[in-house]
């Protein structure tokens, strides 16, 4: 159970999208996932460590928000690895257009 | 409690085939997927219908759903048969991510699916519960946050009350409010996420708490527009201050500045204080958006004063643009 000392100290606040050099086992936990889902998703290419090979790979935090929304994805809706990336690339796109539209003043 | 009617939440009637609940399940969660739908309720409608596939997928869990009739309506008032006594085994807390939101079902589900659960878990010899050799990391948890842009230029203390599910003696489930206080980084942005480490699901045995995940919206602000880093304010000038320049005192969410409006401005014309948007390693531009504001021709010497104009500038076309058909 919960240490209830834990509730009263400090709470560490990190924004996730800047943080730097995670390693492949602190993407694996922080994502609740095996490692062999997380080479899936490196070699589906959804997301692309720093590193030659995974002992010394490094993650970003906007890279650990991927690898979380493709797990989600493939629990959630029952697509498989490569589905899951296509959808994340789609969801880029739309949020490309989504930021250009913003540009040109036609989003608020 | 609310009665819900599973089969409306998934657009179904009652005759359902399995198929037809797998088939209306799939479309649903890819509509109101919180990480796909762009729909302001999307999280919320992801749950109720999770919850409503948990029950409609399950022979059993549906077949006792069936049993309590047809003429519940959705949103009455609902107590469960006194017959009622389930020992369905739901997915359980702390297992690992099985189903989306585990912890949120309705109350309705949670006394109809899950309290025979934890009844019966506590029967086996409570591998479930705490005192067991059962460990397991608890589930991280996920909400929005609202703050406001000066908070994101000095950072904020802010409190938060969450509810976090318990486990009693008796082994049912009840959940207790606490309050946490943290504070909110300088230079964080909308759609960014903060993560407070060890405040989300509570462990089992010697694993280690989830962690919480804030996503970080800004409330809208009266004043100032935002776009990633950058930051914009609608400055109301005076004309003689476009057209002759001048020295005035802004707002901005980092204090006030000392301005230079260059001669000969014009409505819409963006003067830009760099660096002073959201701060951060690259901190965002500030921008001003001027805008003319008239003074009003409600006495006849400031009629006069417009009139005074209109002869002075007889050649002034504005609406020259427009006339000769350019873009």
């Amino acid at each position: 159970m919960m240490n209830a000392d834990n509730r009263n100290g400090v709470i560490e606040v990190l924004i996730l999208e800047e943080q730097q050099d995670l390693t492949l086992d602190e993407l694996c936990r922080a994502c609740r996932i095996e490692v062999e889902q997380l080479v899936a998703l490196v070699d589906e290419g959804v997301i692309a460590p720093q590193g030659a090979e995974p002992t010394v790979w490094r993650f970003t935090g906007i890279q650990l928000r991927r690898a979380r929304v493709a797990v989600r994805l493939q629990r959630d809706l029952g697509v498989n690895t490569p589905g899951a990336a296509l959808a994340l690339q789609l969801m880029d796109e739309l949020d490309e257009l989504r930021a250009r539209l913003r540009a040109m003043g036609a989003l608020v | 409690m609310e009665f819900k009617d599973y089969y409306q939440l998934l657009g179904l009637t009652r005759d359902a085939s399995a198929d037809d609940i797998k088939k209306a399940y799939r479309r649903l969660a890819r509509k109101y997927h919180p990480d796909v739908s762009k729909e302001s309720d999307a999280e919320a409608r992801f749950k109720e219908i999770g919850e409503a596939n948990e029950v409609l997928k399950d022979p059993e869990k549906r077949a006792a759903y069936d049993r309590l009739g047809a003429n519940w309506r959705a949103g009455q008032d609902f107590q469960p048969p006194p017959d009622w006594n389930a020992g369905f085994e739901a997915p359980g807390r702390g297992f690992g991510g099985q189903g989306p939101g585990q912890e949120d079902y309705s109350d309705f589900f949670e006394t109809l699916f899950r309290r025979g659960f934890n009844e019966a878990g506590a029967a086996r010899g409570g591998q479930a519960g705490p005192r067991g050799g059962f460990h397991a990391n608890g589930e991280d948890h996920h909400a929005r946050i609202q703050i406001d842009l000066e908070d994101a230029y000095h950072g904020a203390k802010r409190s938060l009350s969450l509810r976090m599910p318990q486990i009693d003696e008796q082994g049912g489930v009840t959940s207790r409010e606490h309050t946490i206080e943290f504070t909110v980084p300088k230079g964080v942005r909308a759609g960014q996420h903060v993560r407070l480490a060890g405040q989300g699901g509570p462990a089992i045995g010697q694993g280690k708490p989830g962690d919480l995940y804030l996503e970080v919206s800004f409330r809208p602000h009266p004043r100032y527009r935002i776009d990633q880093r950058d930051v914009y304010l609608d400055l109301p000038v005076a004309p003689w201050e476009a057209a002759l320049g001048a020295q005035i005192e802004v707002p901005t969410p980092a204090g006030s500045v000392e301005l230079t409006i260059p001669a000969g401005s014009g409505a819409g014309r963006k003067l830009r204080l760099r660096g002073r948007g959201i701060p951060g390693a690259t901190p965002g531009d500030f921008y001003f958006v001027l805008q003319i504001a008239l003074p009003p021709a409600d006495s006849q010497p400031a009629r006069a004063v417009y009139a005074g104009m209109q002869s002075q500038f007889k050649d002034f076309r504005p609406r020259a643009r427009l006339q000769e058909g350019q873009p």
